[in-house]
């Protein structure tokens, strides 16, 4: 297949960048390995940042942009990114998102953490529900190619210029390549690497920055990793920032709270990490709220917390912990969206754009899909015809390696090395980092890595198999997991998200 | 505890540790006995609507089902089964394309609190494709259109926003809302409480607002005005 601009990934950020290169006149595929409205956009709840009236200003957002960053964002993006942060909620207001609304014909905003005024736009508690499915609906009324059920194994680069990749075919096994003028990553961050510690959906193992690097793609400040205080202890499902806005308080065993639970993410988070070390266990105390007010607010919550924990926060604290919730670190690119590769886009978390730095604000991502998603997907659209050398030569080298893993038999259970892996991150490259520890976490991976002819698929079907995606996976997650610790190790500064407890 | 899932050549059993969730469940399963199991799944918190199947034949999402002792558990069904637990839900989707689900043209209007609220529900649906399961009508006419694509339809009909109504209840005359019989299955399936079976109602009145009747009347020689057929809303087609 050939299209003029190819998408990976049909989260919020992918499906941004192709209508922007679809209205820009290019033709255009979106490829993902689920289905469009299944992404990672879906779970965010939160808000979308914007200055819409008055009371605010632009210079605002920037400064508060800027200060959560601690000093690893650039000001320009900044700007760029809250500049065009009013036309971005005029132009999801004109495709139908649904937006909160006050009696007075407002857009309504909430103050979340770390702003100094209600900034974040929302659509009740599914404000990423509500963006992604009408960006799908309005991309269907474009008529934009979806190719769904497509895991990427590998971009097409010839000469440091990015000219395409090569996909498994979930649903029948075969590989499949789709040549392209220019293509745009948009496929998520890394978090669950920390797998059952993290808030995040099976699918953000970093595919596509696993892909990028293999390319040869600059990665920048991997060891950023934001934890969200409170998630189920067991299951790590997100328990809303608003439990505690609305006055939960965080519980030690002894029924002590130890921290103003009010802090920024960073630092409640780490607040229960040092008390959890001491032994402790902690809950999120939401008793005293009433009923009236969970089931109003909090309806979600206490249904998943029943299901997940067995508990009812009507009636007992809720026993949490902090769970990898957003990767500030990716692909790095340019105000372009391009990545260290030419013709190489990338956007969204897979992205590293010098917005976050080492602290994404609250509210800060779904503006960033949507404002750089149409920057890149503008960019990709305005890039001229290239030919390809050998395309043969890329399909040889991806089938050799998939008839090597078909050929082993696994005599170890890579998904007990995955849950391995994620309990040491979770445990030695979490919150709180330390040398000999990252030290530990890298042997472990080098370890994996240099046995990997012990791990393996049992399932050798060709039709819909998930055993062979889940590993494929698992290959990704070491790879960054490499990144992410070495990047840990290297930097001895504690600043925002990431802490060491040892210099 | 033991359960029975619905595989290529028929149910079989699994013994699995005590855990809370469906979903849990089948990931034990793949990672501990079986890894060739076959499902889907994404963001464990009733979301993504990735994992719907039918437990005892009932639709239900496996992230949020509680696992019972003797559960028996199968692939959603109007869709045709790729493997296992997973269905093809590039058909159902393609019902949204069918039916112009989404806003025709913008017309800037300044919505206020009511005007949220007018259609705050129907656009929680996740598109779990449960309702699409329940549906009985599919058995008889494989071009319907279906409850998710209608409910999505009167999301945008009924957005003060769409400037051209008009053209989204004609995309929908055709296998559409008068093919529903208003069993309700849709509506007792749904995950996100979504009545998909009373936006169908809302669009068969918006329809006789721009003129049309439901056809079936239309074997009785008539003697209904136009626009009267909305108001038989609830009672079964013939």
């Amino acid at each position: 297949m050939r299209t003029d601009v190819l998408v990976v990934g049909a989260g919020g950020a992918g499906l941004s960048a192709a209508i922007a290169a679809k209205e820009s006149g290019a033709n255009v595929i979106v490829v993902t390995k689920e289905y469009p409205t299944r992404s990672q956009t879906c779970m965010a709840q939160g808000g979308i940042n914007a200055v819409l009236y008055g009371e605010d200003t632009i210079k605002n957002h920037i400064a508060d942009t800027l200060k959560s960053a601690k000093g690893l964002a650039d000001e320009a993006a900044v700007e760029t990114m809250c500049k065009n942060a009013p036309d971005a909620i005029a132009w999801l207001d004109s495709i139908g998102v649904v937006f909160s609304r006050t009696k007075d014909k407002r857009i309504a905003q909430r103050r979340l953490g770390g702003a100094s005024h209600p900034r974040a736009c929302y659509a009740q508690d599914y404000t990423g529900l509500k963006i992604l499915h009408t960006l799908f609906d309005y991309a269907n009324k474009l008529d934009i190619t979806f190719a769904n059920e497509r895991y990427l194994l590998e971009l097409i680069v010839e000469e440091g210029v990015c000219k395409g990749a090569l996909f498994l075919n979930i649903r029948n096994g075969e590989i499949e390549t789709i040549t392209a003028n220019s293509v745009v990553l948009a496929t998520g961050g890394y978090s669950k690497l920390y797998q059952n510690h993290s808030t995040n959906s099976k699918a953000a193992s970093g595919d596509g920055i696993a892909a990028a690097y293999r390319a040869g793609a600059k990665l920048r400040n991997m060891e950023f990793v934001q934890f969200h205080p409170t998630a189920l202890k067991s299951s790590a499902i997100l328990i809303s920032e608003s439990a505690r806005g609305a006055g939960g308080k965080l519980l030690n065993s002894k029924k002590e709270r130890f921290v103003d639970e009010l802090k920024p993410r960073d630092e409640v988070s780490l607040a229960i990490y040092e008390e959890m070390a001491k032994g402790e266990e902690i809950f999120l105390d939401i008793t005293h709220l009433g009923e009236a007010f969970i089931n109003e607010e909090l309806p979600q919550e206490r249904k998943l917390a029943l299901l997940y924990e067995g508990v009812d926060p009507l009636e007992e604290p809720l026993p949490i912990k902090p769970a990898a919730h957003y990767t500030m670190g990716g692909i790095a690119v340019e105000a372009t969206m391009q990545s260290s590769i030419e013709r190489l886009y990338a956007v969204g978390e897979c992205s590293e754009s010098r917005v976050h730095g080492a602290n994404r604000l609250g509210g800060n991502s779904l503006l960033e899909i949507v404002v750089f998603g149409k920057i890149a997907g503008k960019n990709a659209a305005q890039t001229p015809t290239n030919s390809l050398h050998d395309l043969q030569a890329h399909i040889d080298s991806a089938q050799a390696k998939i008839q090597t893993l078909f050929a082993k038999e696994p005599k170890r259970n890579f998904y007990e090395a995955k849950q391995k892996l994620a309990d040491l991150f979770y445990e030695k490259c979490g919150i709180v980092r330390k040398k000999d520890d990252l030290q530990e976490v890298l042997d472990y991976i080098d370890e994996v890595q240099g046995s990997l002819e012990l791990y393996g698929i049992a399932d050798k079907t060709k039709r819909y198999n998930t055993n062979f995606v889940d590993y494929l996976e698992f290959e990704n997650m070491l790879q960054i997991a490499k990144t992410v610790a070495s990047a840990a190790l290297a930097n001895e500064k504690s600043v925002g998200a990431h802490r060491r407890g040892d210099v | 505890m033991k359960i029975k899932i619905k595989r290529e050549n028929g149910f079989v059993e699994y013994k699995t540790k005590s855990l809370l969730t469906l979903l849990e469940t089948l990931e034990e399963i793949k990672a501990t006995q079986e890894p060739s199991l076959a499902f889907s799944h994404g963001c464990r918190s009733s979301v993504c609507g990735s994992c719907a199947v039918r437990v005892n034949e009932k639709e239900v999402l496996a992230c949020a089902h509680k696992v019972q002792e003797g559960d028996v558990v199968e692939p959603l069904k109007n869709m045709e089964v790729l493997k296992d637990l997973v269905v093809d839900a590039q058909n159902p989707l393609r019902t949204l394309e069918r039916s112009g689900a989404h806003l025709q043209r913008y017309e800037e209007v300044a919505l206020d609190y009511d005007d949220e609220k007018r259609n705050a529900l129907q656009s929680d649906c996740i598109l779990c494709g449960s309702c699409y399961s329940a549906c009985p009508v599919f058995s008889v006419n494989e071009a319907f259109l279906g409850p998710f694509a209608l409910t999505r339809v009167w999301r945008y009909v009924s957005d003060k926003r769409e400037g051209e109504p008009k053209t989204k209840i004609d995309a929908i005359q055709q296998n559409g809302v008068w093919d529903c019989t208003l069993c309700n299955e849709c509506t007792l399936v749904c995950p996100q409480g979504i009545s998909p079976k009373q936006d169908i109602e809302k669009l068969r009145a918006k329809s006789s607002q721009f003129g049309y009747m439901d056809p079936s009347f239309g074997s009785f020689g008539g003697g209904f005005g136009a626009g009267f057929g909305g108001g038989f809303d609830g009672s079964p087609q013939f």
